[in-house]
């Protein structure tokens, strides 16, 4: 089953980061096949930021994401450049606290930045979105995203990011 | 034994390079090619290795040609508008049998174009782009596994044939982050040895290659420019000696055509046959696996210099080669140097890959 998921928001949120670690949670302990790429412009610098991951059971030849089935949006303007154009059969996770505008499609409110600033810390808010995104669509385990998470953040925020992990597990968890 | 990583493709490039021993990187960072020089600027050091950052690309290649002649497995990595500084020095290397590897992680030119966008238009510039005739050698990958892959090759086919070689990846498969399986340990194969009090330019094997004479390992070697006799020295006015040096700078890498040739054949009875390399292998693989189209071949090139032009051959009922390339048709013009059938390139420009359903389209217009 081939995945195409897309990030967005804007620099200095961790968007690229949320790519990498889900493609490293399906590579390195999923057992799956992941190709993760992103938008280097200037624009990543402070304006729209956008990574994306494909992920699939089998190895992947087309390397770029055609048409994303999951969304994760994390500022308004990046919603408006690089999700209001999502596919009905998508589902959208959304960060509730900076986007306001909502997508034909499927999707689910994550307060994220908002329980991120009230709880932890609000750099954490794109961790967050990762629990969240891992329970509502199970793209990848949640040991393998734990371990990728553990893999990739700086040492001494292990707690603070798996606590946002858990947190992200909770507000994504559907009915 | 390997080992899974999910590595980005210049990662995977200064890995290779680490793995096959590479001791020097020269080199001036530009975009997409940075990750390489700074993962080198941070590996290197430590494993008792040089890295400089030197003032331009000029300066870089010519500060590897000097390490390679101290033996050291030397590489830079640039983009386009370094490339184009490499020039000259390129055509030293050339003139002077020096083993390197050059990284060209392309872009969008002419100029300085779109650093951070994909291109491949720079194939014919590592080919032609350093004055006189010269001959040289040409990877392309396109996995992050052939990075690694490719780079290690590299070394070998540099020390092995004593020419520049070049990874001419693409921002594509540079920047791409995906699965790759590394190995513990390559192969390495080093310069054929130099006997000294011989004249260190002297040939005398039917590869046409001479032994390396090491700086400080007890032979005087002058290296110049200029057209030089077995001894080294200046000869530039004898015309049979320039002749029959250039004629055998040359010879050693053409007559190593089949020897190097690295491609894939994929349905050689096919009527209609896709050749590719670097990022558009991956759309065209994705339109095979979707067709499931015997009567569509695929030739996956990743010896691009010298060309493979036998592997042409091998499809016999060809009446079509596609050619997808994120240039203007470069290599398809190579192509229809060999074969009689026509050659449709299928250029794009913009810095993005082509799309399967780009790819799809060309293969139903009528022939």
């Amino acid at each position: 089953m081939r995945h195409e998921i897309r990030f967005s928001g804007f620099g200095g949120q961790g968007i690229i980061l949320s790519a990498v670690i889900i493609g490293r949670a399906a590579v390195m302990y999923d057992n799956k096949f992941a190709v993760q790429t992103q938008v280097y412009g200037p624009e990543a610098r402070g304006g729209a930021s956008m990574s994306q991951v494909v992920i699939d059971d089998e190895q992947i030849l087309y390397p770029k994401v055609a048409i994303p089935d999951i969304y994760v949006i994390m500022s308004q303007e990046g919603f408006e450049k690089y999700g209001a154009s999502a596919h009905e059969s998508a589902i959208m996770l959304i960060d509730s606290t900076l986007v306001h505008s909502r997508p034909k499609c499927k999707y689910i409110e994550v307060p994220a930045t908002g329980e991120a600033k009230a709880t932890l810390k609000v750099i954490v808010a794109n961790i967050v979105m990762l629990g969240a995104l891992v329970s509502a669509t199970h793209v990848v385990s949640e040991e393998s995203l734990k371990k990728a998470i553990l893999d990739s953040v700086p040492k001494g925020t292990e707690d603070l990011n798996l606590k946002a992990m858990q947190l992200g597990l909770e507000l994504g968890k559907q009915p | 034994m390997t080992r899974t990583e999910f590595w980005q493709g210049n990662t995977a490039c200064a890995e290779g390079a680490l793995a096959a021993g590479c001791t020097f990187f020269g080199g001036y960072p530009i975009t997409p090619s940075t990750e390489v020089a700074e993962l080198m600027a941070a590996k290197l050091p430590k494993k008792g290795g040089i890295f400089i950052q030197m003032e331009d690309e000029i300066a870089s290649m010519a500060s590897i040609i000097g390490a390679s002649w101290t033996g050291a497995r030397a590489m830079t990595a640039t983009s386009g508008p370094g490339f184009s500084l490499m020039m000259e020095n390129i055509g030293f290397a050339v003139m002077t049998e020096t083993p390197c590897v050059v990284v060209n992680v392309q872009r969008g030119g002419p100029s300085t174009g779109q650093p951070t966008m994909s291109a491949q238009g720079d194939m014919m510039q590592v080919r032609f782009g350093s004055h006189g005739d010269i001959a040289i050698i040409a990877l392309s990958p396109a996995t992050v596994q052939e990075m690694f892959e490719l780079t290690v090759k590299a070394f070998n086919h540099a020390d092995k044939y004593r020419v520049p070689v070049f990874l001419m990846a693409d921002e594509t498969v540079g920047h791409m982050r995906e699965k790759i399986l590394v190995p513990d340990s390559v192969e390495k194969i080093g310069r054929k040895p130099f006997v000294p009090g011989n004249p260190p330019f002297k040939v005398t094997d039917p590869d046409l290659i001479p032994g390396f004479p090491t700086f400080g390992t007890g032979q005087h070697v002058h290296v110049t420019g200029l057209t030089h006799d077995e001894r080294g020295y200046p000869a530039a006015t004898n015309p049979p000696l320039h002749a029959a040096l250039v004629k055998r700078l040359v010879d050693k890498i053409e007559n190593a055509r089949d020897e190097m040739a690295d491609y894939d054949i994929v349905n050689p009875e096919a009527e209609q046959v896709f050749v590719a390399y670097g990022g558009p292998v991956r759309t065209v693989m994705q339109v095979m696996h979707d067709k499931k189209d015997k009567n569509v071949g695929f030739l996956r090139i990743r010896t691009v210099w010298p060309f493979p032009e036998k592997a042409l051959l091998e499809f016999k009922n060809a009446k079509r080669f596609l050619v997808p390339e994120m240039n203007l048709g470069q290599i398809a013009r190579e192509i229809e140097r060999h074969v009689t059938v026509p050659v449709v390139p299928i250029p794009k420009l913009g810095g993005e890959l082509h799309t399967p359903a780009e790819l799809a389209a060309v293969l139903e217009e009528k022939a």
